[in-house]
């Protein structure tokens, strides 16, 4: 089983947003990998494990797009566990979702995956749309907002778990395939290959941290630096959607302070009247 | 000139309720465009929702075709089928935009048919500025982008709440019955719907939601804040610092790395107010925090401040609602 893990980078969330003159200033942002990428990772890492902790089979393989600082975070992803990671050098903040689909289309055409797994959405563009246009470009079934995955013993399909406004679809895609994970998917018992690990499996509820063996091990696994003009894609593909400016969301005025519990609930109740 | 096709998502007996504020985002835009505008239908048996929407448009196209269904019965769209179909639809009317709400399928199956239209996409927009530009939140709704698609074809989907409901038009439109093309499922298929049973409101959709921070010390103290959540008949939430200390599940967090909710009320319990929360729930109409720290940023955000402890608070104000209620 080979799957393909997509990890952008993001400014970290925690950080206050600068935004003047219709431009976020990301000079001084400190980056981390995008968390529902972590939780891609994550769910790779598990369909190649017999367990937690256990004895590995197959290779997950990691592609990030954007300048050579990157380096930084698929050394933190390799620390995970990924075995080797790919970076396309590219102006990551210029490219829309279409473009970004096409360089991984064609990252898909050379490495020939099994699977792609992508975080649904990533925490700064918000805009959901990268593994849906990947599938539709490849013609691959897709399966979107994972809660769960169980890969066949066969290792031929995948049964799914999704979050949707009815309620929770199963869904079963063919391999291979396109998916993209949600919240739910980091939960102890929501991966698993049946072909490694038994029904009992179980993970921790949360995306792995590298440990220090971890560490040294990244040091010397690959990152492969390669070319938009290496993977056939056009230079600067012109993007169908972009931002021409960016403003800051109207301010919250500060509030009131109360004394009592008896306040608070008077004021809710006959002045703010939602209670 | 063009038109603007508005993807309906099709229920039992009509287009989905959810379906109304995209006839308002399309509508918006087929004026800005000068152009027309056209619901599109897909599914199963859809009759009455082909029927439903022509009171809404003044031309529907309804592909209706069994294959289109799912063996759960549910109807439920594949994005393997769907997108194709859409793609059909804009290339048949000649249109230049494709809309839908950014429902879970509208999330699912419109950037698909982007792909295949080859067309830029545009998600969750909130406003229609100009016939290629729109407004839309990024960064959890920390940064409003104005964004503009090139090309023939624009694909969007807008957010459900920054749309009112379309009303009917005044006169009934005509349903084309359109033959549906070749379908791939390309192996995919609906093996089960399981239709929520929970008793709340589902986290994104609730009125009101209570959320419990790190300061809860540990799961079980979240269940007074459940009896505060029915009580109030809303959600229960979590932060992120909540969420990782393995307190409650992930699917629990409001933040940027969570869910955004938009709820009349929420409720802050011992949290902080890490930005990266603040980013999930600021734009609630009224914020109330409750934490024993009066310098916690989160009182920056809220309507009403509390300083007291969770556990003073929370069971004297269950108390005062239930007088509320009561009275009431």
């Amino acid at each position: 089983m080979k799957i393909l893990v997509t990890c952008k980078r993001v400014p970290n969330p925690e950080q206050k947003l600068k935004i003047g003159a219709g431009k976020i200033d990301l000079g001084g942002a400190s980056w981390q990998i995008n968390t529902f990428d972590e939780y891609a990772v994550e769910t790779a890492l598990r369909l190649t494990e017999k367990g937690k902790g256990g004895e590995r089979s197959g290779e997950v393989v990691v592609v990030s797009i954007g300048p050579k600082d990157v380096t930084q975070q698929l050394r933190g992803v390799l620390a995970m566990g990924a075995d080797r990671a790919i970076l396309v050098g590219g102006d990551d903040g210029a490219l829309d979702a279409d473009a970004v689909a096409r360089i991984l289309q064609a990252v898909v055409a050379r490495e020939k995956p099994d699977l792609v797994v992508l975080g649904k959405q990533t925490v700064d563009g918000d805009s959901n749309q990268v593994g849906q246009i990947l599938a539709g470009l490849l013609g691959w079934p897709q399966a979107t907002f994972l809660a769960s995955i169980r890969l066949a013993a066969d290792g031929k399909s995948a049964t799914v778990t999704r979050e949707v406004d009815a309620g929770v679809e199963e869904k079963r895609v063919r391999l291979p395939a396109v998916v993209t994970v949600d919240l739910r998917i980091i939960g102890k018992k929501a991966v698993r290959n049946e072909a490694l690990a038994g029904a009992d499996a179980e993970w921790d509820e949360t995306q792995r941290y590298a440990s220090l063996k971890g560490i040294m091990a990244a040091k010397k696994k690959e990152i492969k630096e390669v070319a938009l003009a290496d993977l056939g894609v056009a230079p600067s593909p012109s993007p169908l959607m972009k931002v021409v400016a960016y403003e800051a969301p109207p301010a919250r005025k500060a509030g009131v302070k109360v004394a009592s519990v008896e306040e608070l609930a008077q004021k809710l109740h006959n002045e703010a009247k939602v209670i | 000139m063009g038109s603007v096709v508005v993807f309906c998502e099709a229920a039992e007996n009509g287009i989905r309720a959810a379906s109304l504020p995209a006839l308002t985002a399309g509508a918006r835009l087929a004026e800005q465009q000068k152009g027309s505008l056209i619901a599109l239908v897909i599914g199963s048996g859809i009759g009455a929702a082909a029927q439903d929407a022509a009171r809404y448009a003044p031309r529907v196209l309804a592909y209706d075709d069994p294959k289109l269904g799912s063996p759960a019965g549910a109807g439920a769209p594949m994005a393997e089928t769907f997108a194709p179909v859409m793609a059909d639809a804009v290339k048949r009317a000649g249109a230049t935009a494709l809309i839908g709400t950014a429902t879970s399928s509208g999330k699912d199956i419109l950037p698909r048919a982007a792909a295949l239209l080859g067309a830029g996409m545009v998600s969750d927009i909130i406003a229609v500025t100009a016939a290629n530009r729109f407004r839309r939140p990024a960064y959890a709704g920390n940064a409003i982008e104005e964004v503009e698609v090139s090309g023939p074809v624009i694909v969007a989907s807008a957010r459900q709440a920054e749309f009112p409901p379309a009303p009917p038009a005044a006169s009934v439109g005509s349903v084309e019955n359109v033959a549906v093309p070749a379908l791939d499922a390309l192996g995919a298929e609906v093996v089960a719907l399981h239709a929520t049973v929970s008793a709340r409101p589902d986290l994104g959709e609730a009125k009101v939601v209570v959320s419990g921070g790190r300061g809860m010390k540990a799961g079980e103290n979240f269940k007074i804040l459940e009896q505060l959540t029915d009580l109030l008949g809303g959600a229960l939430g979590a932060s992120r610092a909540a969420c990782d200390a393995g307190m409650v599940p992930n699917d629990l967090q409001v933040g940027q790395t969570g869910k955004v909710v938009a709820p009349q009320l929420y409720i802050a319990v011992a949290i902080s107010g890490a930005i990266q929360h603040l980013a999930g729930m600021k734009g609630s109409k009224v914020i109330v925090a409750i934490n024993k720290d009066p310098e916690a940023p989160i009182f920056q955000v809220a309507d009403y401040g509390l300083v007291a402890t969770w556990e003073v608070a929370i069971p004297a104000l269950i108390a005062e609602v239930k007088k509320i209620k009561a009275a009431g």
